[in-house]
């Protein structure tokens, strides 16, 4: 009996997570056109580095970004090690 | 010591990419530092295998070309932490990985990882004579199908003699792992046995991978089938598979026809 029951409804279907992963996907691919432009997460990751490199000198193994990208919102994270000292003296610097 | 490990096939479709999740999984379910690499630019799919499409941010490509370093585009699997993603670009162009590029990406792995696994795209053009490059050793993902098997020995044939180690008079070891395996069809007579296989390809075997609905079941939420249902035929054959790349000896077993009335309920129902 409780094979009957996990025959037939016991393990949810996949084909609607896999639609579901599709479609977030597609429309953020369908976003960039498919010719190598970017789409919006892509750019600002790209100005914020370039704001950031402005004012503090960013070693690139300090920068981690990570993306997550959702059906109705997505995440961004720029996370950049700043070294106290000479870097608060070029923030100020830069002020 | 870090081993490269292309997983390869000339033909398309055969199996590749869910073959490269699933082992690369297996590894590290087994406590290996694993990376996977996404040859196929332009094509990726790796990532989609994975669960990952939603974190790529940079590409093998960013990382040769010097736009990412090679931490910032490795992604964590999310269940696994010893299991990493080096995914492809979607559109960029081909020509962009260029070999002394790649060959800088995987000796910076190699100080990292005990496996670096490299899904090669179809073909014999020169995305998979990248993918192979620097291979010590390959998986040789073969269907029981002529047209299959008689790419699988081109692809042999450019393993002696494309890669470093062929350059260098030295020997890639070679592996084949045949997938989609029908034993019902095979038992027909209807498919190529293993033992065809193995004569005309004269390649050691590393596993037999069952056709399953459990594969595309994995593929659909985005999990290497290992760790999606590691009770899986398909699993047990990967799992298997990866044990006998560490060098244990596992008794191969070919799939049987499963029978009975459970069985066909079970084969009926959608995935
Ligand atoms: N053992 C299996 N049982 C059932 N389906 C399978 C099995 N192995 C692979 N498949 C299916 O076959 C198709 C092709 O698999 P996959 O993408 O891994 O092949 P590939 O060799 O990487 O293809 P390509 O040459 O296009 O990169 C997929 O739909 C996958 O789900
Ligand atoms: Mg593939």
């Amino acid at each position: 009996m409780m094979n009957v029951m996990r025959l037939f409804g016991g393990r949810a279907a996949s084909a609607p997570v896999a639609r579901e992963r599709l479609q977030i996907l597609l429309a953020h691919e369908r976003g960039q056109g498919g010719g190598g432009g970017s789409d919006l997460l892509e750019l600002l990751r790209g100005e914020i580095l370039a704001v950031v490199s402005k004012h503090v000198e960013i070693d690139p193994d300090k920068v981690v970004v990570r993306m997550d990208r959702g059906k109705f919102v997505s995440m961004l994270e720029v996370d950049i090690e700043v070294p106290n000292g000479v870097q608060r003296s070029k923030m100020v610097a830069a002020t | 010591m870090a081993k490269v490990l292309v997983v390869t096939s000339g033909k398309g479709g055969v199996g590749k990419t869910t073959s490269t999740a699933a082992l690369g999984a297996a590894l590290a379910q087994l406590g290996q530092n694993v990376v996977v690499i996404d040859f196929d630019v332009g094509l990726r799919n790796l990532d989609l295998v994975m669960g990952a499409e939603r974190r790529v941010v940079f590409d093998l490509i960013n990382v040769v070309q010097g736009v990412a370093k090679l931490p910032q585009a490795l992604i964590r699997d999310k269940r696994l932490e010893n299991l990493w993603l080096l995914p492809a670009s979607q559109t960029r162009d081909k020509d962009a990985l260029t070999e002394e590029g790649v060959r800088r990406v995987i000796s910076d792995l190699r100080t990292k990882f005990d496996w670096i696994l490299c899904d090669s795209p179809a073909g014999i053009e020169r995305g998979a004579t990248l993918a192979m490059r620097y291979a010590d050793e390959a998986i040789i993902v073969t269907n029981p199908e002529v047209s299959s098997v008689r790419d699988s020995d081109r692809i042999i044939g450019m393993l002696d003699s494309k890669t470093v180690r062929a350059e260098r008079g030295e020997r890639v070891e070679k592996h084949l792992l045949v997938t989609r395996y029908d034993a019902g069809r095979a038992a027909r007579g209807e498919m190529l046995s293993i033992d065809d296989i193995l004569e005309i390809l004269a390649t050691p075997l590393l596993g037999i991978v069952p056709e399953s609905q459990d594969v595309l079941r994995a593929s659909n939420v985005g999990c290497p089938v290992t760790l999606n249902n590691a009770g899986s035929a398909p699993a047990r054959a990967y799992i298997d598979a990866v044990r006998r790349l560490m060098g244990e000896s596992i008794e191969m077993t070919v799939p049987v026809e499963r029978k009975g009335l459970m069985d066909r309920l079970l084969r009926r129902r959608a995935a």
